[in-house]
């Protein structure tokens, strides 16, 4: 995987997902939503994105499918040329251990364990992560190995939500609102600690957020709205994540 | 919430009907007793004499306290029933000519009267007649006064003195090999000489009337005609019995229900309180719109009632039910013409009250917990909760846990009384469960110990009057006897100060090895050359212990009264009784070498023959075999206990299941968020199923060997709290015991994990993104 991983760095163009008119309609009730409109798009190996858009955009639902936890109502994602839309719930099940790493806008860590042992949660499971303590030294918290969610600020277990999500050597990091729950301060640190992981260890990240300042430390950024991509916008220059504010 | 409110429902049915079920059963019973007696005039004082002429009738009549007087003649008979080669005894009772019975009425189920005058009619008593399939126009072969006579079945009937049909003497029933006859008066009373003349007498008493002075007046009366005094209905064989066996199903209903309801209760209240604890945020949500506590509360005590309300009326149902069937198969036994059952309104008033007000406290106090957190606290993100390295792994499993094992020791350390009271329920079921299977256990070893160490003759003989020693020869000599053991039966009155007792005293030879007494070691009594060994039950009623003296009245011969020493205590588990040895108890009877009956072993293949020329023996009057008896004991005793304890059983795994299902679904609720946001990482079903599910199997492993205790030291209660005044329960619980009751609890949580884990396959992961806790 790390030697794909690192091809695909110096290539820059290869395409990670090639999804091809992406629908999704929940069924409300009795109300039909129209989540997603058939939407065409690819993530590059290596590549920061930023999906911007308002609630309601499908963001979320976009990066749902793509990670494996949701199936579109019509058309087709492909990972590396395998097609996720006909993959069974075993398949996806083991596409998400193996090759995907989440962070969530709340954290989701496991209360009863440490914070290294929140990390090996995953490192058990995987079948080429790094250490649970180079994990947590990647985001700054080797200091913190030994203490439980409830002795952490949010923005420290957030980060190492993000050790959790990038302990396995994931081919694709998704974020869904990872500053959402932090304040401006705590969320840089956070932000530079998906900045770091991303130019680092060259892991492809989604990231979703609805604050089109933290959409310029990505390489794209692709507007979503009423369930359509209205702008792809690609920025010259990525800003660093310490010259973000909000 | 519906899978839930129904495992929840079913707590409480099975709880409230095992309640209803046991107390119904023993109403049913003792109300319809008491209704039969009253239609059909049971006797309230009864004796048996020689012989008396009919002219004394009227000076009993004349007692003060008197009500009505019923003159009868009894006998025993030998039956000759075609094709069963056992040999059978009956007892023959005079109804009068041509006029109802002033005491103890015959109640005609087929058939009809004897016509008066014909000495070749006969009236059976229904048990005996269905145990040989006996219709109306049968033939039977009676041996009256020596001779053979064939009577023909004219009518099946049941009698009050026989609701319980039992030989004398016999501590089990036997409908094959004993039955009641009933025969005109003159007939019977010309067969045995008892013309104008009776043998038996029954009183009925007026209302207020003194028992006592009345059988004490009676006994003068019948002093000269050889009467064998007086007794009351408290004595009389078939109401005794069942009397012990009301009295046994009294209090096995009121345990029973006590474990049931309070079991019930607490889980109720465990279960309702966690269930409610997981609405924390609903509650939150309705207190933000401006609910008051009190109207959340009332929500809440109104979905609990709902669910008790459906518990307990399923409850009834079934109940109602198995009380009717377990009463219907008492019917075969308690010979009643029919059965008042209905289920009392008061036993569901109780259910419903106790299953509701856990219920209601449960929710109370958990709607308390949440209704105190501000509602905008509750609505915030919650801090993750605190948690601390578990005792187990400080003392050093660390390294060797993986994260989800971990998980599961943190959770359940960090909830010690909720995980407590998880493992106390599951284990009050398991052990519930054991006193349910425990009597098959205690039936095996009494049976063992009386039948196989105590008891172990093949056949046991017993002759009209007591006779020489020669009998004993002449028994030997029977082709297929291999061994023959002389035994000296007495009916006696045991007194010490107030208490007596009638029983009999057993004489056997020092050396015997077929039929004796065993100490607590199981071991034989070294018989005493003078002395009685008593039983423990009759120790206890007599409130006597070795070495003290115990008054002895002979009810045969010429009636000696003696004191005797009690020279020890037997350990017997079916009967009550007296020991002697053979010699020491002729010597008290003053009659030489006399003995009423021998124990044989014999050769099986050859029993049949055996029998035949017992039959032909005009001095044997009965012959018991030791498998009839075995077989007899299952029958009744072991039938009853064991269809009860099958139902209770049953319930029980009703309860485990209806916790195991509920802590996982709490446990499910409670944390389907963190088991989510796993499955979003990767983790498979399984995996998130074994935190999940793990938690409970490793609490229901921890629960199974408290649970065992608590199952032995119910046990143990019962055994202490159900004294039969002719049984005695002993306290084995066999490893089969153990394993079933842990195999059901297991199975039981198994199952109820299984459906959990369903849910566990569709946790929504999208959801978890997005929301918080």
């Amino acid at each position: 995987m790390s030697n794909q991983l690192e091809a695909a760095a110096t290539s820059g163009r290869e395409a990670v997902f090639r999804v091809q008119g992406l629908t999704k309609i929940y069924l409300m009730g009795e109300v039909q939503v129209h989540a997603l409109r058939g939407i065409d798009l690819e993530f590059y190996e290596g590549e920061m994105t930023a999906l911007l858009g308002p609630s309601g955009s499908g963001k979320s639902t976009l990066l749902n499918i793509i990670g494996g936890l949701d199936t579109p109502t019509a058309g087709r994602v492909w990972y590396r040329g395998a097609d996720l839309t006909a993959a069974s719930e075993k398949a996806l099940t083991e596409y998400r251990r193996q090759h995907v790493g989440f962070v969530f806008q709340f954290y989701n860590l496991i209360p009863s364990l440490t914070a290294r042992e929140n990390v090996s949660v995953v490192t058990e499971i995987a079948t080429d992560p790094m250490s649970a303590q180079e994990a947590l030294a990647l985001v700054g918290l080797s200091a913190r190995l030994d203490h439980f969610p409830a002795q952490l600020s949010g923005g420290e277990q957030q980060r190492v939500a993000i050790a959790r999500a990038i302990a396995k050597n994931p081919a694709v990091l998704l974020c869904d609102e990872p500053t959402g729950a932090l304040d401006s301060t705590t969320g840089v640190v956070v932000l530079e600690a998906l900045e770091r992981v991303n130019r680092e260890l060259g892991t492809t990240t989604a990231l979703i957020t609805h604050n089109a300042g933290i959409s310029a430390m990505a390489d794209r950024i692709i507007r979503l709205a009423d369930g359509h991509i209205a702008e792809t916008v690609r920025n010259p220059v990525r800003k660093s994540a310490h010259e973000i504010h909000w | 919430m519906a899978g839930q409110a129904l495992a929840i429902a079913m707590v409480i049915a099975a709880g409230s009907a095992t309640y209803i079920m046991s107390v119904n059963v023993y109403e049913a019973l003792s109300e319809t007793r008491h209704q039969y007696y009253e239609r059909e005039r049971f006797a309230d004082i009864f004796a048996n004499l020689t012989r008396a002429p009919e002219s004394l009738a009227a000076r009993v009549e004349a007692v003060p306290g008197v009500d009505r007087v019923q003159t009868r003649v009894v006998a025993a008979a030998l039956i000759d029933v075609p094709d069963f080669a056992d040999p059978v005894t009956g007892r023959l009772v005079s109804i009068p000519d041509d006029a109802e019975p002033l005491l103890n009425g015959i109640h005609l189920r087929r058939g009809r009267l004897p016509q008066p005058g014909r000495d070749d009619e006969v009236l059976v008593s229904e048990a005996f007649a269905d145990a040989h399939g006996l219709r109306p126009g049968d033939r039977l072969s009676v041996l009256i006064k020596g001779r053979y006579r064939t009577v023909s079945l004219v009518g099946v009937a049941l009698s009050p003195e026989f609701i319980y049909q039992i030989a004398p003497g016999r501590i089990l029933p036997d409908f094959k090999r004993y039955g009641v006859l009933w025969m005109t008066r003159e007939p019977l009373a010309a067969a045995y000489e008892m013309e104008e003349g009776f043998n038996d007498i029954l009183l009925g008493l007026a209302p207020g009337a003194d028992p006592e002075s009345v059988m004490e007046r009676l006994d003068l009366l019948l002093e000269p005609y050889g009467g064998l005094g007086a007794y009351a209905r408290e004595d009389q064989i078939s109401h005794k019995f069942l009397n012990e066996e009301f009295r046994q199903l009294r209090q096995t209903a009121s345990l029973f229900s006590g474990i049931f309801l309070g079991v019930t209760a607490f889980l109720l209240n465990v279960v309702i309180g966690r269930l409610v604890n997981t609405q924390r945020e609903q509650i939150a949500i309705l207190k933000a719109f401006g609910y008051g506590n009190v109207q959340i509360g009332w929500h809440y005590v109104q979905m609990v009632l709902v669910i008790v309300l459906f518990g307990v009326l399923a409850g009834t149902g079934l109940g109602a039910w198995l009380g009717g069937g377990l009463s219907e198969l008492y019917m075969d036994y308690y010979r009643f013409p029919f059965l008042r059952y209905r289920v009392h309104a008061d036993t569901v008033l109780v259910a419903t009250l106790v299953t509701g007000l856990a219920a209601v406290a449960g929710t109370l106090g958990a709607v308390r917990q949440a209704v105190r957190l501000p509602p905008a606290e509750a609505m915030r993100p919650a801090p993750p909760e605190t948690y601390h390295t578990s005792w187990l792994e400080r003392v050093g499993f660390r390294g060797r846990l993986d994260q989800p094992s971990r998980m599961i020791l943190r959770h359940i350390s960090r909830r010690p009384l909720k995980s407590t009271l998880t493992a106390a329920g599951i284990a009050m079921a398991c052990g519930v469960m054991m006193l349910g299977t425990f009597f098959t256990d205690a039936m095996d070893e009494m049976v063992e110990i009386e039948f196989g160490l105590a008891q172990r003759e093949d056949l046991a003989v017993s002759f009209y009057d007591p006779t020489s020693l020669r009998a004993v020869h002449e028994l030997r000599a029977l082709d297929g006897v291999h061994y023959v053991e002389p035994f000296r039966s007495v009916p006696v009155r045991l007194r010490v100060g107030q208490r007596s007792y009638r029983t009999s005293i057993l004489g056997y030879r020092p050396d015997a090895v077929l039929h004796r007494a065993l100490d607590d070691e199981l071991q034989p009594l070294r018989l005493p050359d003078a002395g009685v060994l008593l039983t423990e039950q009759l120790a206890g009623i007599l409130g006597v212990v070795t070495g003290d003296p115990v008054e002895a009245e002979i009810l045969e011969g010429r009636r000696p009264r003696h004191q005797v020493e009690v020279a020890g205590v037997v350990r017997q588990y079916i009967g009550i009784g007296a020991y002697m040895s053979l010699d020491g108890l002729n010597r008290m009877m003053q009659e030489g070498h006399a003995i009423s009956g021998a124990y044989l072993a014999v050769d099986r293949l050859q029993r049949d023959e055996i029998y035949q020329r017992l039959k032909d023996t005009p001095r044997v009057a009965a012959t018991e075999a030791s498998d009839a008896r075995l077989e007899n004991f299952y029958d009744s005793i072991a039938e009853f206990l064991l269809t009860y304890m099958g139902f209770i059983s049953a319930l029980s795994a009703a309860i485990v299941f209806g916790i195991v299902y509920n802590s996982a679904r709490i446990a499910l609720a409670e944390r389907g968020r963190e088991l989510a946001s796993l499955r979003v990482l990767g983790f498979t079903r399984g995996e998130v199923s074994y935190i999940l599910l793990g938690e409970l199997g490793l609490l229901t492993l921890l629960a199974i060997p408290p649970g065992f205790g608590l199952g032995y030291l119910l046990s143990a209660w019962m055994v202490a709290t159900l004294p039969h005044e002719l049984f005695r329960i002993p306290l084995v619980l066999e490893r089969d015991t153990y394993a079933l009751a842990a195999a059901i609890v297991i199975a039981a949580a198994a199952i109820s994990g299984l459906i959990v884990r369903q849910r566990v396959d569709h946790l929504d992961m999208v959801a978890v993104l997005k929301t918080r806790e």
